[in-house]
């Protein structure tokens, strides 16, 4: 059990949460994540911890509401607690001074590339970040981005909010204007495999943060395997952090869409039953 | 091992012995059946989780327990891994001391309502009784006694708990809660150390618990055998990986003084074959998680899990076996093994092949898959199996399984369970460079202490031997715990 401190909402549909873990604030670096599980009967989910406060024993959570676990953590309250978390998880980001880092994050990636972008900015990097959309009401943690990143680039498909057009349209604009030296992806697998295609074109290393779907995030299952550069890894041990060029996203896109059909089922009937989250 | 036979002999010679081997003829115990255990209806059971064994009655019980000789030279004994005084606890069933029986099952078995369940008891102690290995009749039910007694302890609420010797208040951990690491804690606890178990999931017991499935194993069973240990003074914290959550080191920093590592078999293997990343293929350690740990096939619990009308296992062990049953219960209308040797080699306990078969499980021996499709959402619907027949024995001794050529064809399959082993969890040995492994992965340890290469730092079961069984894996920890006692009682005298 792991008590929450402190709760704080980004926006609608993003919390942030600072939860006691004192082993886990201790062990973590950049990069690692851990799973948790809220109630009896819920399931495992991995999230980032995007930051960690070793003398209050604290980790921090930044969770979006896409289906029923992340939204049962995020109706939890200050005093509550989250059942199981475990964790440090995966490997660290490799995180050195390269010069520029252009960051792209959309969907369920943006809460994870948080962390990512303030270590790049932390180590001196000049960090450019692209956040991308569908509309307006769906770009979220702006702010926090903002704080650090040296620029930060709005992408909406419908024009709603920044600029017009997808995620690598963005992206594209950075490296035609200056020298981009690492890029970093994280969100939906088709944002990533066209982020990766673009950036392969300009020859820029890509390293892409897969989130895909776990069960016990030890290596144990293998639910969350993916094809890179031709052989199978399991992203909760040998990532989740990969080279983009070598990661088989077509695969990783139908793999995640496993359970689609009972997550939209289940999402469904938790809306119906808890008015108060939607 | 003189002092042991010394033990049994006297043992043997007690008056209650005496007067139980002089009620009966030797000749009229040989002439009793074996009792059989009743089972659920197959066509019934394979619809649900329930229990497929019933267990014995009483009377059942005690007339099986007339069976057995109480040899002048028990050979069953030496059957069992941990070398259970098996005469002793069958006699008191005889007697009719149930909670006695059970008590002498405890002085050397951490976990009986488990033992007697799942042991592969055809191959162990009953492969020792005298009746197979002389009379050439059917052994005694040994496991099935094993299990009644410490069921009928179970439900008398009456769960003795192991006297515990004065505290010494010396910290020592097992990392991993599996059966190694809870027959290691029991012994540590008896002995007064103060124990703590890691484990990295959020349920204590291992295989048991995430493997098994409920109808062989209730997980209330497990639990029940837990709790004991908990009343014992172990202490258990869940969701804690050694090497991730924090190092050996930093624990040794906290004042534990030895570690037994207990970490298992984890990893699963796949084929890596063409298309095996499809979904609905699933390692056979996901498939039975889904449905042991996270209760998939509740709809109150979160947790998903694909149960296809037509399900392939591959593979011929245990694991295989209890997917393929799970998937039958899940309502598939084919379930098929797909093993690539012949049945007679498939690794699976007997009862586990016959229970499969009788609940509608088809049997493709002697088949290899090549090669998974998938529709246009990337779900699996059909694999290519390749025909295989046997050549020359191997290493193993088994009949080496060789292709046929030409003899491919397509099945239709909507779920696949991929169950062609597992290696050995590397996340100990990764978090500690000095420990010595094997090509494998496997911990080295001195065999006779299960000593690893790090000072202080013993480990036992799948870890060391890369995949054994339950019984094996409490026999290791066992072991661990009496060298760690002698050599942290060494190291104070230093
Ligand atoms: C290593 C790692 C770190 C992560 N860190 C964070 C984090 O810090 N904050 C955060 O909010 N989320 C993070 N995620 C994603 C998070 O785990 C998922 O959002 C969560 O599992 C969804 O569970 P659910 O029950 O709420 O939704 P579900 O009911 O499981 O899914 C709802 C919808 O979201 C889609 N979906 C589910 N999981 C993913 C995924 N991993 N990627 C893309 N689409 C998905 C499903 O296809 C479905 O359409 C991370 C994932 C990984 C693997
Ligand atoms: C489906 C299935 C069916 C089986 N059927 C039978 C049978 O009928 N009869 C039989 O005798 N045997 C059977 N076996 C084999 C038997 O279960 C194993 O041999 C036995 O469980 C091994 O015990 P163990 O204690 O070594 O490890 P495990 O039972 O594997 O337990 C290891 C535990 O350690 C935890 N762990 C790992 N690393 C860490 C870490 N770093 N920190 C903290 N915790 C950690 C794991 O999460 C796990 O819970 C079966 C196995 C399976 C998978
Ligand atoms: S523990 Fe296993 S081998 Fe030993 S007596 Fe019991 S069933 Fe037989
Ligand atoms: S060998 Fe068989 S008959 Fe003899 S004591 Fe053991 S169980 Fe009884
Ligand atoms: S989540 Fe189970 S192996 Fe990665």
């Amino acid at each position: 059990m792991s008590k929450i401190i402190e709760k704080e909402y980004f926006s609608e549909a993003v919390v942030k949460l600072v939860v006691e873990a004192p082993q886990i604030a201790k062990s973590r670096r950049a990069g690692h994540f851990v799973i948790v599980k809220v109630g009896e009967k819920g399931e495992r989910i991995p999230l980032t911890i995007a930051d960690a406060d070793v003398e209050k024993g604290t980790i921090t959570l930044i969770i979006q509401k896409v289906g029923v676990t992340s939204s049962k953590i995020c109706q939890l309250e200050p005093g509550d607690d989250i059942t199981d978390v475990v964790g440090p998880l995966g490997k660290p980001t490799h995180i050195e001074k390269l010069g520029t880092v252009l960051a792209s994050g959309g969907g369920v990636g943006v809460a994870p590339l948080l962390p990512i972008v303030k270590a790049f900015k932390e180590a001196g990097n000049r960090v450019i970040t692209v956040l991308a959309a569908r509309m307006k009401d769906l770009i979220i943690l702006e702010e926090q981005m903002r704080e650090y990143s040296d620029e930060v680039i709005i992408m909406t498909d419908d024009g709603s909010y920044g600029k017009k057009g997808l995620v690598t349209q963005g992206m594209e604009e950075v490296i035609l204007r200056e020298k981009v030296d690492l890029a970093v992806t994280v969100g939906p697998a088709v944002m990533m495999k066209f982020a990766t295609i673009l950036t392969a074109k300009y020859k820029i290393p890509t390293v892409a943060s897969l989130n895909t779907l776990m069960v016990d995030g030890t290596g144990m299952c293998g639910a969350c395997r993916v094809s890179v550069g031709g052989e199978t890894k399991f992203v909760c041990v040998d990532g989740p952090e990969f080279d983009a060029h070598q990661v088989d996203f077509d695969e990783m896109l139908l793999r995640l869409d496993s359970y689609k059909p009972s997550e939209a089922e289940a999402f469904e009937s938790y809306l119906s039953n808890h008015p108060k989250a939607n | 091992m003189t002092e042991v036979s010394e033990y049994l002999k006297n043992e043997r010679e007690q008056e209650w012995r005496l007067s139980l081997r002089g009620k009966m003829k030797n000749k009229e115990r040989t002439q009793i059946q074996r009792v059989s255990m009743s089972e659920q209806d197959p066509g019934k059971r394979n619809t649900d989780f329930t229990e497929v064994n019933c267990g014995l009655s009483i009377e059942e019980a005690r007339m099986e327990a007339r069976r057995c000789l109480d040899c002048v030279n028990p050979t069953c004994i030496s059957g069992c891994p941990v070398g259970i005084n098996i005469p002793k606890f069958i006699k008191k069933i005889e007697e009719g001391d149930l909670l006695e029986s059970a008590r002498v099952l405890k002085e050397t078995n951490t976990l009986p309502a488990v033992c007697g369940r799942v042991c592969p008891q055809e191959i162990q102690c009953e492969q020792a009784c005298f009746y197979t290995q002389k009379l050439k009749k059917a052994p005694v039910a040994i496991g099935h006694l094993e299990r009644f007694v410490a069921d009928f302890e179970q439900n008398s609420g009456e769960m003795s708990v192991p006297v515990i010797t004065k505290k010494n208040g010396i910290k020592v951990a097992s990392i991993g809660s599996g059966p190694a690491g809870l027959a290691f804690a029991a012994d540590m606890v008896k002995m007064g150390y103060d124990v703590t178990v890691f484990e990295a999931l959020h349920e204590i017991g291992g295989v048991l618990k995430y493997g098994i499935p409920e109808f062989r194993l209730p997980n209330q069973i497990v639990d029940a055998e837990i709790d004991v240990l908990e009343k014992m003074g172990v202490k258990f914290v869940k969701n804690f990986i050694v090497g991730a959550t924090a190092s050996i080191d930093e624990l040794r920093k906290e004042g534990y003084e030895a570690f037994m590592v207990g970490s298992g078999a984890g990893l699963p293997n796949f084929m890596n074959i063409p298309g095996e990343n499809f979904i609905g293929i699933y390692s056979s350690n996901e498939y039975l998680t889904r449905v042991n740990l996270m209760n998939a096939a509740d709809p109150e619990y979160d947790t998903p899990v694909i149960s296809g009308k037509r399900v392939a296992v591959i593979g011929g062990g245990n694991t295989a076996m209890d997917a393929v049953r799970t998937s039958k219960r899940l309502g598939a209308e084919r379930s098929m093994i797909i093993y690539r040797r012949s049945i007679e080699e498939m690794p699976a306990r007997n009862e586990e092949i016959i229970h499969a078969q009788e609940e509608g499980v088809e049997f493709m021996n002697l088949h290899n898959p090549l090669e998974y499709y998938a529709d246009e959402k990337g779900r699996v619907c059909k694999m290519k199996l390749q025909k295989m027949e046997l050549g020359e024995p191997d290493a193993s001794g088994r009949r080496r399984p060789l292709p046929l050529e030409g003899s491919e064809f397509i099945i239709e399959v909507d779920t696949v369970v991929v169950s062609v082993g597992v290696s050995p969890n590397p996340l100990i040995p990764s978090s500690m460079k000095e420990l010595d492994v094997s090509r494998w992965g496997t911990i080295k340890v001195d065999p006779d202490s299960m000593h690893s290469s790090v000072e202080g730092v013993f480990a036992g079961g799948d870890i060391v031997r890369g995949g054994a069984t339950v019984i094996l894996a409490m026999g290791d920890g066992r072991k661990a715990a009496s060298s760690m006692d002698q050599y942290l009682k060494a190291r104070s005298l230093d």
